[in-house]
C-alpha cells in the first residue's frame, strides 16, 4: 500500500523499528528525549524504548563521540543526533582519529556499527554557526560513510540501513527536508547506501543535486519544461562511498553538466563529481562543467543576505540558460522556496 | 600471597626485559615505529592488569607495552608489531602505540591524548547494559587531564554510574612540561573527589600495594555502582619518545631518577619474592622469560613483511 508520510516522520519511523527489531539499538545525544524532540524525529522513542535507550546527554560532543565508538565496538548500535552539523565540529577528533580508523587499525577486529545524525540549519537567521554542511570533509577520510537523502522514502530506507551497516555512518539531514512530503511504500525497508537516483529524467541538460538543492532542481526543472527544456535531475544521496555511474550514463545523454552542491565551492564536493565527469566522459561534455554552492562567505543572518548566500532555483535556471545559450527569462511569476513558507520560527 | 606475588613479578620482569630488548636492538633501525616506553611503571601495569579478570576489557594510550605484557603475557604478536611484520598484533598496520589483544581483554591503544578515555565509558555502558559484569579499566597520563574530554568522560560516567576505572598513571610530565606548568590546582584527586567517583591515591612503587588498591576499587565499584578514578606516581625513566634517558636536556635531573630508582618496581618486587622463593627457583623463573623474548624477537625477525595489498584491507567492514 502506497502512504504519504513528511521525511521528519519517515526518520522517526525508521529509528522505531530498528529499535523494535534490534535491542542493541540506542539513540542518543542532546536533548534527544526533551519535549522537541529533535524536531519531532525521536517523537514517542523514550515512552517505547526507555531511557536506557533513548536519552539526552550533557553538552559533550567530544565525548559522547567516543562513547558511542565504545557503545559499538562492545556491540551496540549506538545513533547518535546532533541538532546541528556545525555542533560535530566539537567531535571531529573521535570521528576522524578514532572512529573512521578502529576498523582498519585492528584489522576487522572491532565493527563500528554507529550512525551519526546531524541536520543542516537553514532559515529564520541560523547565521554562521548553525548552518554549516560539511560533507566533503567527513567524506574525506576513508572509514566513515556519507549519505544524505532527499526524500521521506530514502530518508526511512537509508536511516534503517546505515544502522544495519557495520560501519560508521554519517547521515545529514536538511532541516527545511522535514516537511517534505513523499509517498512511501508500506513495505518500504532498507535501501542500498550507495548510487545516485534520478528523480526527473531529461535529455537536455543533467543537474546533480546534495541534499536540499534537489528540492531547488526539481522546481527549475519545472519551470524550464514550460520552456520546452528536459533537466534530468540526479540525487546524489550518497556522497562516500560515491558510486558516479547515473551521472556519467546522464552526462553522456545530456552533454551538459550543473552541480548543485550545498556547501561552500572551494576543495567541495562538486569538484569530486565534476572530475569524475572528466576522467570518465570529457569529450562528451559540449559545455564546461558549471559547480553551483554556498557563496564563498559564512552564512549571514538577515533574510535577504541569507538567500543571497544560499544556491537556489534561479540560480540553477541560469546556468541551464547559459548552457543552451537562451536569454534570461522573466520569473517573477514563479513561485520559489515553496517548503521554506512551512518552517516558522523561532525554536 | 606467595603465588600470586610470583605471578606479579612474571609480569613486571616480562615488561622490563622486553623493553631492554627492544633497546639493544632499536638502533638497527628495523623496528621502524616510534618507541614510548614503559620503564618505571611496571607496578601499575602488573598491579592493575594483575586484580582484573581476564575477561575484563582495558584500553590504553602509546605507551602501552606495560599493560599489553601484563594483560597477555605474549611476546610473539607483540616484537612483530614492533618490526611491522604480518604475524604482529595488527599485521604490522599499527606499530608500537596501537597495540591490541581483543581476545585477552585488550581493546586497543590510542597515540590521541585522551582520546580512549570516552572510549571506556562508552565501552562500559555496553557491559552494563547487557549486564555481563566485565568491568573496563582505561589508562592514561596526567596529561590527558588537561584535555576537556576527560572531564566530559568523567562526568557522565559518573552520571551513569558505569563500570569503568579511570587510571591516571602520573609521571609529573607531559611530553616534557611538569605539572606546575599546566595546572591551575594542586590535587587531581581532591577534584575528581567532588564526583560521585570513588577516588584512589598511591604513589607505591610496590605492586602489591597498586594489586590491592585495584582490588579495593573493584569492590567499592561493585559496592556502590560508582566508577572509579585512581589516581597512581610513577617515574618515566626514559624520555618521551625512544629508547634514550635524557637527563642532560635539562627538563629534568638525574637526582630525580635516582629518588625513584631505589625503589624500583621490579628490583622491589624481585628482593621480597626472594623471602618465599629460593635463588635457583627466582633464577629459572626469570630464565624462562628471558628465553620466550629471545624466541620472541627470532620469531618477529623471521616473520615476513606484509603484502602491500593489506594497505587497502578493511578501510570499511
Amino acid at each position: 500500500m502506497i502512504r504519504t508520510i513528511t521525511y521528519r516522520e519517515a526518520i522517526n519511523e525508521a529509528m522505531a523499528q530498528e529499535m523494535r527489531r534490534d535491542p542493541s539499538v540506542f539513540v542518543y545525544g542532546i536533548d534527544v528525549a526533551d519535549h522537541k524532540r529533535i524536531f519531532g524525529s525521536s517523537k514517542n522513542l523514550v515512552e517505547e524504548f526507555g531511557k536506557d535507550r533513548c536519552f539526552s546527554t550533557p553538552l559533550s560532543e567530544d565525548a559522547m563521540t567516543g562513547f558511542g565508538l565504545g557503545a559499538a565496538l562492545n556491540g551496540m548500535r549506538p545513533v547518535h543526533v546532533h541538532m546541528r552539523v556545525d555542533f560535530m565540529l566539537l567531535a571531529m577528533n573521535q570521528l576522524t582519529n578514532m572512529i573512521a580508523s578502529y576498523h582498519y587499525g585492528t584489522c576487522g577486529a572491532f565493527k563500528i556499527p554507529m550512525v551519526i545524525r546531524a541536520i543542516i540549519g537553514r532559515g529564520w537567521g541560523q547565521s554562521w554557526q548553525h548552518s554549516k554542511t560539511l560533507h566533503s570533509w567527513f567524506a574525506h577520510v576513508p572509514g566513515l560513510k556519507v549519505v544524505m537523502p532527499s526524500t521521506p522514502k530514502d530518508a526511512k530506507g537509508m536511516l534503517i540501513s546505515a544502522i544495519r551497516d557495520d560501519n560508521p555512518v554519517v547521515f545529514i539531514e536538511h532541516r527545511w527536508l522535514y516537511d517534505v512530503i513523499g509517498e512511501i511504500d508500506e513495505k518500504t525497508d532498507s535501501l542500498s547506501l550507495e548510487g545516485c537516483q534520478v528523480l526527473r529524467e531529461g535529455d537536455d541538460v543533467t543537474v546533480v543535486g546534495v541534499s536540499w538543492m534537489n528540492v531547488e532542481a526539481v522546481k527549475a526543472a519545472e519551470v524550464m519544461k514550460k520552456r520546452g527544456i528536459n533537466i534530468e535531475v540526479i540525487d546524489v544521496r550518497s556522497i562516500s562511498p560515491f558510486d558516479h555511474t547515473t551521472v556519467i550514463d546522464s552526462v553522456k545523454k545530456t552533454g551538459h553538466l550543473i552541480i548543485g552542491d550545498y556547501d561552500w565551492i572551494h576543495c567541495g564536493f562538486g569538484a569530486e563529481v565534476a572530475t569524475r565527469v572528466y576522467d570518465s566522459c570529457m569529450k562528451e561534455l559540449k559545455t564546461p562543467i558549471i559547480r553551483l554552492g554556498f557563496a564563498n562567505a559564512h552564512c549571514p543572518c538577515t533574510r535577504p543576505l541569507e538567500n543571497e548566500y544560499y544556491p537556489n532555483a534561479i540560480n540553477i535556471i541560469r546556468a541551464v540558460e547559459e548552457k543552451m545559450k537562451l536569454p534570461e527569462a522573466d520569473l517573477s511569476g514563479e513561485e520559489f522556496y515553496s517548503y521554506e513558507k512551512k518552517f516558522k520560527g523561532p525554536f | 600471597m606467595k603465588s600470586l606475588n610470583v605471578e606479579l613479578y612474571r609480569k613486571m620482569y616480562l615488561i622490563r626485559r622486553a623493553e631492554e630488548k627492544i633497546r639493544e636492538h632499536y638502533l638497527e633501525d628495523e623496528m621502524k615505529t616510534p618507541m614510548h616506553m614503559s620503564m618505571g611503571e611496571e607496578a601499575i601495569a602488573a598491579g592493575v592488569c594483575g586484580a582484573l579478570k581476564s575477561e575484563d576489557q582495558i584500553l590504553g594510550t602509546y605507551r602501552s607495552h606495560g599493560i599489553y605484557l601484563a594483560k597477555t603475557m605474549e611476546t610473539d604478536n607483540f616484537f612483530a608489531e614492533m618490526y611491522g611484520k604480518i604475524t604482529g598484533t595488527s599485521k604490522g598496520k599499527a606499530g608500537s602505540m596501537h597495540l591490541m589483544s581483543p581476545e585477552a581483554g585488550l581493546i586497543c591503544t590510542s597515540a590521541i591524548v585522551g582520546s580512549h578515555i570516552p572510549v571506556s565509558v562508552g565501552a562500559a555502558f555496553a557491559n552494563k547494559l547487557t549486564g555481563n559484569k566485565k568491568v573496563v579499566a582505561v589508562f592514561f597520563g596526567d596529561g590527558a587531564i588537561d584535555e576537556g574530554v576527560f572531564w566530559e568522560s568523567l562526568n557522565f560516567a559518573c552520571l551513569k554510574k558505569l563500570p569503568v576505572i579511570f587510571i591516571c598513571e602520573d609521571n609529573g610530565l607531559a611530553v616534557h612540561v611538569p605539572a606546575d606548568e599546566r595546572h591551575g590546582y594542586k590535587s587531581i584527586a581532591d577534584i575528581v573527589r567532588k564526583f560521585d567517583c570513588n577516588v584512589f591515591e598511591s604513589d607505591s612503587t610496590d605492586v602489591e600495594v597498586i594489586y590491592n588498591l585495584t582490588q579495593d576499587a573493584l569492590k567499592m565499584m561493585q559496592k556502590n555502582g560508582s566508577p572509579c578514578f585512581m589516581y597512581l606516581k610513577y617515574y618515566r625513566y626514559l624520555e618521551h619518545v625512544g629508547v634514550f634517558e635524557d637527563f642532560k636536556a635539562g627538563y629534568r635531573s638525574r637526582e630525580e631518577f635516582d629518588v625513584w630508582f631505589k625503589r624500583d618496581p621490579v628490583h622491589f618486587q624481585r628482593k621480597k619474592i626472594l623471602q618465599t622463593l629460593s635463588e635457583n627457583e627466582l633464577l629459572e623463573l626469570e630464565e624462562a622469560i628471558d628465553k620466550q623474548i629471545e624466541n620472541s624477537l627470532l620469531f618477529a625477525q623471521k616473520s615476513p613483511l606484509p603484502e602491500y595489498t593489506l594497505a587497502y584491507e578493511d578501510v570499511y567492514a
